[in-house]
């Protein structure tokens, strides 16, 4: 019904219901007028006209009742609705009340859901975006972690924000007790000198105002364990062109300890056979000369010259052969020589060989063990070409060569026999010298070198040999054997599968440490080294030790799994057969491990800039600060306890061990009764309190330690 | 008379080859082999001149050099260094303090008398 209508029928209905009442009480006033006999009596008048004055009222009564309900009443539920609605786009208003009502809360209904599909668009653009920022983070990470040089991102502050697995090797120094200096969040400046970096800052600062071409700086420094480095410093800068202001820096750093001690060592060389040789040559051609000047010498003085010059000869000739090795030590170090597995080369090149020279090659090795340290790449092209020079030279004759690899002994050196075998073909000596001593580019071959050239890299000799009994000609190549390859250092630390090393945190880079004060900064941004000891007893002040330190950091609410320590310490005491039984340590294990007085100091750099958080840490507390003076340390550090979180968020709870949290909190524990095993869980228990606290209103460092102070357990004494 | 030249040197097979030709040469000649025993035999013998090695055990031929170029009572020795290494920062170095001359092994012995000659004035 539209409305013109409703409106001409609600006027028709109140005109005609106006008319009925006025007609009906006009009737019954001439009703009276009229009729002398019969007529109602002047009190039944007035009784039937309040009646009808009483139904019309009871009439407009209903009528306006009814729509007051389906007006006035469903508008006002409506708008109730909406309110909910809006909190919540999932929701629907109720479409009930007059038609136009209805309407109108059908139209809000698809606004609501409207504005639903929106938000559902966007949390799942969000959401993708998220995927793919962390796939590019992983992608990085994974990248970084590949990465030949040791690479360290840090804010202005000189707070670290990304550093890869080379950097950790690098710059935590070397041997276990070493600890991690570099870690996410913390200070450049406890690994590199802090005037070092700014001076660098300042040359790329200058050169960015100046306009220069200077685009990164470099300097060299010595790390703590007395290796050289040289770094190269590049600004991250913020914004485009111009307007960009710089936000941090990037370090690449190159370990030149090894290329500088191998300079010296060369230097060394040349420095022996020239100087070195001066001596003798000066008394050889002294001697010499006495001889050829003076003929008429007697006998005795003659034969002492003799003895002078062949003395020397031979003290020169030592002298060379030392500068020699030398050399050739010098040699081998400098080319880039890898280690391969024999077989895997001669697979390797019977490939190549049938790819590039149409000939088939079989692989013949008697010996799995047969490692070479090898310019695997000149090698592989050395083989085919000289496959190629047989081809060519036969035209196709020959369809098929041998590989092998056997290992022989020479003077007691191990060395590998690798041979490029072929049946028939005559070839002469000279033919097989040209092809050895051709640059192998003059038949398509990439390299400028000659196949004696890259065989000679790899300190090998090649020769060409027949057999004439049976028909078999071979190339020869013998070459040095070497060890089996170690594994690389740092695969220890390996990410635990499907987990993703914490090697970055760019949030970082909003950090500015100076700026406000540890008490005020928000719990989620602080960041906090998690940790736990294991003890020979309860009792400290009784000459209780500490026999583990187990430790953890959390930056930026994720528990940096990878920066830890874990580190058994010897408590140079006996322990009591109790806490034996708890954490499962036995005195055996702690025979050769370090003092408190080496391990402490490492915790102390460890937990350096952040917040300590422990379970029960006042127990472990007391343990640390009887130390204090004696190794001339301070953990004055703001601590956070999860026991007294614990009670702050459930106070109604019995248990606040631990186990119990976790449980409550829903983390499963492994490892526990481990120092670090422990630290994890609290770290993990940690974490899962943060957003709880701040639903609490405890968002800052302050409020936690002032309601941690609050709680009952916090005014028991240990 | 003869003069005397002081041969200050550990090695051996040099110091025959120069003994014998300095005394075929005329002049008289006294033997030391290291750094201490040079200056010693210097302050007792008072040669005309020393030929002085640089590599030598005890006390090295510069050290000698300054030593002998303090004492006045030396005031007219000649010093000829002899070295095995023969950098020019070495030569000026020997130069610089107080030698007369410096030559760089393998030397020709004939050079060796003609300089001995040249600084002797003989």
């Amino acid at each position: 019904m539209n409305v013109p209508r409703k409106l001409a029928l609600a006027a028709s209905a109140v005109f005609l219901f106006l008319f009925v009442l006025v007609a009906a009480i006009h009737f019954l006033l001439l009703a009276d007028v009229g009729s002398g006999e019969g007529a109602m009596s002047a009190a039944d008048r007035n009784a039937a006209i309040a009646m009808v004055v009483l139904a019309a009222g009871g009439l407009v009564w209903l009528v306006l009742q009814q729509a007051h309900e389906r007006y006035v009443r469903a508008a006002l539920r409506m708008a109730e609705e909406l309110d909910v609605v809006e909190a919540d786009s999932a929701l629907r208003v109720g479409e009930a009340g007059a038609a136009e009502l209805v309407a109108l809360a059908r139209s809000i209904n698809r606004l609501a859901a409207a504005r639903e599909a929106l938000e559902h668009d966007v949390a799942g653009q969000v959401r993708a975006a998220r995927v793919s920022l962390e796939e590019e983070r992983s992608r990085l990470a994974a990248l970084m972690a590949d990465l030949n040089q040791s690479v360290v991102v840090c804010n202005l502050d000189g707070r670290v924000l990304l550093y890869n697995q080379r950097a950790r090797d690098e710059l935590s120094g070397h041997g276990e007790m070493a600890g991690d200096l570099l870690g996410l969040g913390r200070s450049i400046y406890t690994v590199f000198d802090r005037s070092l970096i700014a001076h660098a800052l300042e040359r790329l600062q200058q050169a960015r105002e100046e306009k220069s071409d200077l685009t990164a700086a470099q300097f060299v420094t010595a790390t703590r364990s007395g290796r050289l480095l040289r770094a190269h410093m590049s600004p991250v800068l913020s914004g485009e062109g111009a307007g960009a202001t710089l936000t941090g820096f990037v370090l690449t750093l190159d370990d030149i300890t090894a290329d500088n001690e191998r300079n010296a060592r060369r230097d060394e060389i040349i420095q022996s056979l020239t100087e070195g040789g001066r001596g003798p040559l000066g008394n050889i051609r002294a001697a010499a000369e006495m001889l050829a000047d003076f003929a008429d010498m007697p006998p005795e003085q003659h034969e002492r010259f003799l003895t002078v010059i062949r003395d020397e000869a031979r003290k020169l000739s030592e002298h060379l052969e030392t500068a020699a090795h030398a050399f050739t030590d010098d040699l081998r170090a400098r080319w880039p020589l890898e280690e391969m597995h024999g077989s895997e080369l001669l697979v390797a090149a019977a490939r190549r060989i049938a790819d590039r020279c149409g000939i088939a090659a079989k692989v013949d090795s008697d010996d799995e063990s047969i490692w070479l340290r090898i310019d695997s790449f000149g090698l592989l092209q050395a083989l085919s070409y000289l496959a190629g020079r047989l081809h060519d030279e036969y035209e196709g004759e020959i369809r098929e060569v041998r590989l092998a690899l056997s290992l022989s002994q020479s003077r007691g050196e191990r060395l590998a026999q690798l041979d490029l075998i072929w049946l028939g073909g005559s070839m002469n000596n000279e033919t097989a010298m040209s092809w050895e001593v051709d640059s192998m580019n003059a038949s398509g071959g990439a390299t400028p070198l000659s196949v004696r050239e890259v065989v000679g890299r790899c300190n090998g000799e090649i020769w060409f040999q027949r057999d004439r009994a049976s028909h078999r000609a071979f190339f020869r190549i013998s070459l040095p054997v070497t060890d089996a390859p170690k594994k690389l250092a740092g695969d220890g630390r390996k990410a635990a599968p499907g987990s993703r090393p914490e090697f970055y945190d760019f949030d970082l880079f909003r950090w500015s440490a100076a700026s406000r004060a540890l008490d005020d900064r928000s719990l989620f941004e602080l960041a906090y080294t998690v940790f736990d000891t294991e003890t020979t007893g309860l009792e400290p002040s009784a000459g209780d030790e500490i026999i583990q330190i187990g430790a953890t950091r959390i930056v930026n609410r994720r528990l940096l799994s990878h920066e830890y320590i874990d580190q058994l310490v010897d408590p140079q005491r006996g322990m009591a057969e109790e806490s034996i039984r708890i954490h499962g340590i036995t005195p055996d294990l702690l025979v050769g491990q370090p003092t408190i007085e080496v391990a402490l100091p490492v915790f102390h750099a460890f937990c350096a800039d952040s917040v300590l958080v422990a379970h029960n840490a006042a127990f472990d507390m007391r343990f640390l600060q009887l130390k204090e003076e004696r190794l001339g340390l301070r953990f004055d550090q703001p601590v956070l306890d999860t026991l007294l979180l614990s009670a702050v968020l459930h106070p109604n709870q019995e248990s606040h061990r631990l186990e119990a949290i976790a449980e409550r909190l829903g983390i499963s524990v492994i490892g526990r009764h481990t120092a670090l095993g422990d630290a994890m869980v609290t770290g993990e228990v940690f974490l899962k309190m943060l957003p709880l606290l701040a639903a609490m209103g405890i968002k800052t460092l302050r409020q936690a330690r002032e309601a941690s102070e609050k709680t009952y357990y916090a005014r028991i004494k240990y | 008379m003869a003069k005397k030249v002081l041969i200050a040197d550990d090695e051996q097979n040099i110091v025959i080859s120069i003994e014998f030709l300095l005394r075929r040469e005329g002049f008289e000649v006294v033997v030391a082999s290291d750094g201490e025993a040079a200056l010693v035999k210097a302050r007792e013998e008072k040669p005309d001149l020393v030929l002085l090695d640089v590599m030598m055990p005890k006390m090295n031929g510069f050290d000698v050099c300054q030593a002998l170029r303090a004492d006045p009572e030396l005031a007219g020795m000649r010093v000829l260094m002899l070295t095995a290494k023969g950098r020019e920062t070495e030569v000026s170095k020997g130069l610089g303090l107080g030698a007369d001359a410096y030559m760089t092994k393998p030397f020709s012995t004939k050079e060796l008398v003609a300089q001995v000659r040249a600084l002797l004035g003989a």
